[in-house]
């Protein structure tokens, strides 16, 4: 039966592959459909190959108003959480004060929260309050949701961090600005850049809450859902191909220059 | 840079440090570490040594007392406005900085722009010239526990704080890296205070050991002063191996004290006994293992007079190449340990036969017996296993 003993050798790595094509299939549809050239509104059933929707990238209406939207929402959303998040992580591991039990399940609620509910809540909460809904409401509404995940990010580095990294810092003559400067915000900085990447992403995709609370502004989410209705435009698979590659980019990046600092090193 | 030569001693005086949880790790302690020595502070893990060591470095405020060094008072200065440095224990590299960086540290925090020849000259007396690029987990724990010494001394601190430095080496490295530490020290003439557990290693390289004990300094003293003349039954003990005899005063006869011990009795030098000896009192005998010769039953007349004598029958034997270690079961001490180098080895010494223990009066030293007999005992222990 030499099959199933090669099936059995190779187990390990066909479910690995499996594993990955499901992973990978949605985003090579999305690819492959953004060089669709679609009869009719909607891009659902591929017909020829062409390049209209990323020559003209821009070419629906509205929408890369939205794009810009939905980034600087994301890039401010992300800034805040992780500013806010990292000090309440490095607040909740350092330091011993009342309630940082109580706190630190607290931070968790927004994650465990449906977020549809907290989409509700949210909105009463700011009409109560009588907050014009739009650009601000929306931003408030995703550092909150954003600031559980920072937290937890960051707080598991800094737990891992040996305090006496610190108290050498400042046996060899830094000051606590320095100590901070020099050395925990750089053995911070992988779990503080993982805390923001999750950040903006969950932001810039956001659609429940920013649904709710978005008053007649627009996102990129939100127009995808709403041109959904009325027929999608092959540009939203140009963006959303463009956003992976983007990130597959940053990430090829990231991968080359560890190596190539590492073979230097050794 | 200023040199202080004569006043660069460290001061602490009636330093205690008690925790918010009202636990006391030291106890009032006054204790002068002069310049220019190899000092260590010995105990087990929980005597207060470290925490010693952290108020020196600013690492702890004290509870209550003073810190000088030299003729400057630190006790209320943060870490980082002290003339001291520390190897830390496991070392505490930066991770994120290079090896050079992180000897660079200490200078490059204090404005010093030119930091390349002193780094350099550095690395090389530690010889690690070559890994200056690495990272610290590139390298093997010995080197990187030079990296933290070589990250300490650039500085040129009046005082190097080594907390355990070579706790996380093995037991091979450990003897190497004592040799080097110690050849560092004499080189740059810089007093080194030195944490350690292990009893062997702050005797081969400290020139003034102080023993603690439950937040207290038990005795201070040279390694072989602490060696030969303990004063407690906790250092008996804890360096090295002693045989601890309960026995009672009988005579005062000139400089000696004659004791009854069992049946037998047995001679101590006045001068050797640390305890009050009236006629009737108790006191501890003991007796180092290395000190004592083993001499058959049936040759006993051949032993000279004057020696302090106790029969028994071995128990254990066991050869271990330069000595054999031997367990005697007496009348007076259920397990007296014997290391007798191999010599002339006496084919019937083997378990079960009777023996005569006896050695010179002068090596006997006399304890107080109200106490603790087995102090120090599995603490040392524990260390080693």
């Amino acid at each position: 039966m030499p099959f199933v003993n090669w099936l059995k050798r190779h187990l390990v790595v066909i479910a690995g592959l499996l594993t990955l094509s499901y992973l990978l299939l949605p985003n090579v549809v999305v690819t492959v459909f953004s060089f669709n050239k679609p009869k009719g509104r909607f891009n659902y059933e591929w017909q020829q190959f062409s390049t209209d929707a990323w020559k003209d990238p821009c070419g629906v209406a509205d929408m890369c108003g939205s794009l810009g939207l939905s980034l600087q929402i994301a890039v401010w959303a992300t800034l805040g959480a992780t500013v806010l998040g990292t000090m309440i992580a490095f607040a909740l591991v350092r330091y011993r004060f009342r309630a940082r039990g109580a706190v630190n399940s607290l931070i968790f609620l927004p994650m465990a929260m449906p977020e549809v509910v907290m989409a509700a809540s949210l909105l009463t909460l700011f009409l109560n309050m009588g907050a014009q809904l739009g650009f601000w409401t929306i931003l408030i509404a995703h550092i909150m949701f954003c600031l559980s995940f920072v937290v937890t990010a960051v707080k598991a580095r800094v737990m891992s961090m040996d305090p006496r990294l610190e108290q050498a810092a400042q046996d060899l003559y830094a000051g606590p600005a320095q100590t901070f400067l020099r050395v925990t915000l750089p053995i911070a900085a992988p779990g503080i850049a993982a805390g923001a990447l999750l950040a903006f992403a969950l932001s810039f995709d956001d659609f429940i809450i920013t649904n709710f609370n978005a008053g007649s502004t627009v996102t990129f989410p939100m127009f995808v859902w709403g041109s959904a209705q009325r027929g999608t435009p092959v540009q939203i698979n140009v963006i959303g191909t463009a956003m992976f590659l983007v990130a597959v980019l940053f990430v090829l990046a990231g991968m080359i220059i560890g190596n190539r600092r590492n073979r230097q090193k050794a | 840079m200023m040199t202080t030569q004569t006043s660069g001693d460290v001061r602490l005086s009636g330093i205690s440090k008690t925790y918010d949880n009202g636990f006391t790790a030291v106890q009032p302690l006054d204790l002068t570490v002069p310049q220019g020595s190899f000092f260590a502070l010995l105990g087990a893990s929980g005597c207060g040594k470290t925490t010693t060591l952290r108020m020196i470095a600013g690492l702890e405020e004290p509870s209550s007392g003073t810190v000088h060094l030299g003729d400057q008072e630190v006790t209320h200065l943060p870490p980082y406005k002290r003339p001291v440095n520390t190897v830390f224990q496991s070392y505490a590299l930066f991770p994120h900085l290079d090896i050079f960086e992180n000897v660079a540290f200490g200078l490059r925090r204090r404005g010093i722009k030119s930091v390349k020849k002193q780094v350099d000259e550095m690395l090389d007396l530690v010889q690690l010239g070559e890994q200056a690029r690495k990272k610290p987990h590139q390298l093997s724990g010995g080197q990187q526990q030079r990296v933290a010494v070589a990250r300490a001394l650039i500085n040129h601190p009046k005082v190097l704080l080594l907390d355990e430095p070579l706790g996380a080496l093995d037991l091979k490295l450990r003897r190497q890296m004592q040799l080097e530490l110690k050849r560092i020290q004499t080189e740059v003439g810089i007093t080194f205070v030195h944490v350690t557990h292990d009893q062997e290693e702050a005797m081969t390289m400290a020139d003034t050991v102080a023993v603690m004990n439950g937040g207290r300094v038990e005795q201070l003293g040279s390694p072989t002063d602490l060696y030969e003349n303990p004063r407690t039954t906790f250092v008996a003990n804890f360096l090295g191996t002693s045989n601890l005899i309960e026995a009672e005063v009988d005579t005062r006869s000139g400089e000696d004290i004659v004791l009854k011990a069992g049946g037998g009795k047995l001679v101590l030098p006045g001068a050797r006994c640390s305890a009050p000896a009236q006629a009737g009192g108790k006191v501890l005998v003991g007796i180092r293992p290395e000190k004592i010769s083993l001499t058959h039953a049936d040759d006993a007349g051949e032993i000279p007079a004057g020696r302090n004598r106790i029969t028994g029958k071995i128990a254990h034997s066991s050869f271990i190449g330069v000595s054999t270690q031997y367990v005697v079961d007496s009348a007076v001490c259920p397990e007296f340990e014997v290391y007798a180098q191999n010599v002339d080895r006496d084919p019937r010494l083997v378990p079960g036969a009777d023996v005569v223990l006896h050695w010179s009066p002068a090596h006997t030293f006399g304890l107080d017996a109200a106490q603790d007999i087995d102090a120090g005992v599995e603490t040392a222990g524990e260390e080693a296993a």
